[in-house]
């Protein structure tokens, strides 16, 4: 059964997709950091959060940037707001 | 009668071969939409029209290998019917030899140029100031299509890399590189943009990497001998800033498109203009004035954390400037240490034009424009020094 957090970091992954169309989905560790790992530079992290915002509706402010490490904790922070 | 022709993509493009027309003769063709598709050494190239008209004559045959500035084909005007006899031969002015090959590079006719030389003679600078002019206006409109490409994605990096390798090659035998590198704290840009970003919605935030690509364009006013094209042994400089940004393909290889008069422009203007260009970059969708006039480029290294970046210069224009990361470090101001967010900027340039006094010059003002982020909003839009190419 597919839960909600599932749910969500299909979409994450999916936005991050958008943007790095080589990313393989099953290479993508979830707790090392994402920008490293899908090689996003400062365009491509501010695309894909204006990609959460438009699917999601959550406007993530720059001084929150520090705490989106890797994919959980997007997810996580997803999570918290769609509450 | 209008003549259609093989513009050019920049340095490292001077002929193309025909892949493929999508109109015949008789089409009536829009502006903007795609009638031909040329491969060149770096892509397989969408070739827009860049008016109205109906399609006279194809004068070009898909396989024929064809110079930059060959009539690829001929329009008529709409409702045009039949092809005018030319009534009257236009008084042709002398054209210099330079102007003449430099006209034929650029696909532009040069008896169309009015000179201003002696006896009305068309100059080389005749030439690239008429370059500009249809560059704004964008005479024909040419899209790399990564997605109609003959060739395979490996084939299609080899030729590119080929390309590059061409361009840098002729870039370090040529150019006498110079490299000047200087630190600028960055606390009170990122400050200011911190405070600015912090009221607005996520789509309309500015990067600091806007701020100093504006900041570049202001400094050159100081030092325009930065900004231009070395050319038949001579430095012609450019009185608007078109920055070629350096944007790293997906995959491998990059460009260096051209955002276009940086320093007449807001930064939000900029900012978009930024996010647009790496997005059809990446698609690999660029348009051919954006390709072929940048006057100085732009690479910014930082996001992937390197300190600092000693750039090749893209012939045939004189400079380079990089940007490194920005990171918090150690820096001592009125005998007080701090910790602040630096960055290193440098510069390649070109002993030709210029030396390393005023390259140092032009360090300078950009550290000092850094330190006054208000002075980047917005700007006069040309150099304080008007050096008449375009006048």
């Amino acid at each position: 059964m597919t839960t909600y957090r599932q749910t969500l970091e299909e979409a994450v992954v999916a936005a991050l997709r958008a943007i790095a169309p080589e990313l393989e989905p099953d290479a993508l560790e979830p707790q090392l950091p994402l920008r490293n790992q899908v090689d996003l530079d400062s365009m491509d992290w501010l695309n894909f959060l204006i990609s959460l915002h438009e699917r999601f509706g959550v406007s993530i402010p720059e001084a929150d940037y520090a705490q989106l490490v890797n994919l959980n904790d997007v997810v996580d922070y997803l999570q918290a707001r769609l509450r | 009668m209008i003549e259609f022709k093989l513009p050019s993509l920049g340095a490292d493009m001077d002929e193309g071969t025909l892949l493929q027309w999508h109109v015949k003769p008789g089409d009536a063709v829009k502006r903007g939409q795609v009638v031909a598709v040329v491969d060149t050494s770096k892509a397989a190239v969408d070739v827009e029209i860049w008016r109205d008209g109906v399609v006279d004559e194809l004068r070009t045959q898909p396989g024929e290998k064809i110079p930059v500035g060959t009539v690829l084909a001929t329009l008529r005007e709409m409702g045009e019917t039949v092809a005018p006899a030319r009534a009257l031969t236009t008084p042709r002015h002398p054209v210099s030899p330079s102007a003449r090959r430099r006209a034929q590079e650029l696909g532009i006719d040069p008896d169309t140029v009015s000179g201003t030389g002696a006896q009305a003679s068309v100059t080389l600078a005749d030439i690239e100031a008429e370059a500009r002019v249809r560059g704004a206006v964008s005479p024909v409109t040419v899209s790399v299509a990564v997605s109609s490409s003959q060739a395979s994605a490996p084939d299609r990096q080899k030729e590119m890399r080929k390309a590059i390798a061409a361009a840098m090659s002729r870039s370090k035998r040529e150019i006498p590189h110079y490299y000047l590198s200087e630190t600028i704290p960055m606390a009170v840009a990122l400050a200011w943009l911190q405070q600015r970003n912090e009221g607005l919605p996520i789509t309309e935030r500015i990067l600091p990497a806007v701020l100093q690509l504006k900041a570049v364009a202001l400094a050159l006013r100081r030092v325009p001998q930065l900004n231009g094209f070395y050319r038949d042994g001579a430095f012609w400089p450019c009185d608007a800033v078109h920055a070629g940004v350096a944007i790293s393909l997906r995959g491998g290889g990059l460009v260096a498109p051209a955002i276009h008069d940086v320093a007449a422009k807001s930064l939000e203007q900029l900012m978009r203009e930024l996010a647009d260009l790496v997005k059809r970059a990446r698609a690999g969708s660029l348009r051919s004035s954006e390709m072929s006039d940048p006057t100085i480029t732009v690479t910014n290294l930082g996001d992937q954390g390197v300190e600092s970046v000693f750039g090749v210069i893209y012939p045939p224009q004189v400079a380079l400037v990089g940007f490194g990361k920005v990171a918090v470090r150690p820096w001592v101001e009125v005998s007080e240490l701090r910790a602040l967010p630096l960055v290193t900027a440098t510069l390649a340039a070109d002993h030709r034009v210029t030396d390393g006094h005023q390259g140092a010059l032009f360090l300078a003002e950009l550290r000092t424009l850094l330190q006054q982020p208000q002075t980047l909003i917005d700007a006069p839009g040309t150099l304080a020094n008007n050096r008449g190419m375009s006048t």
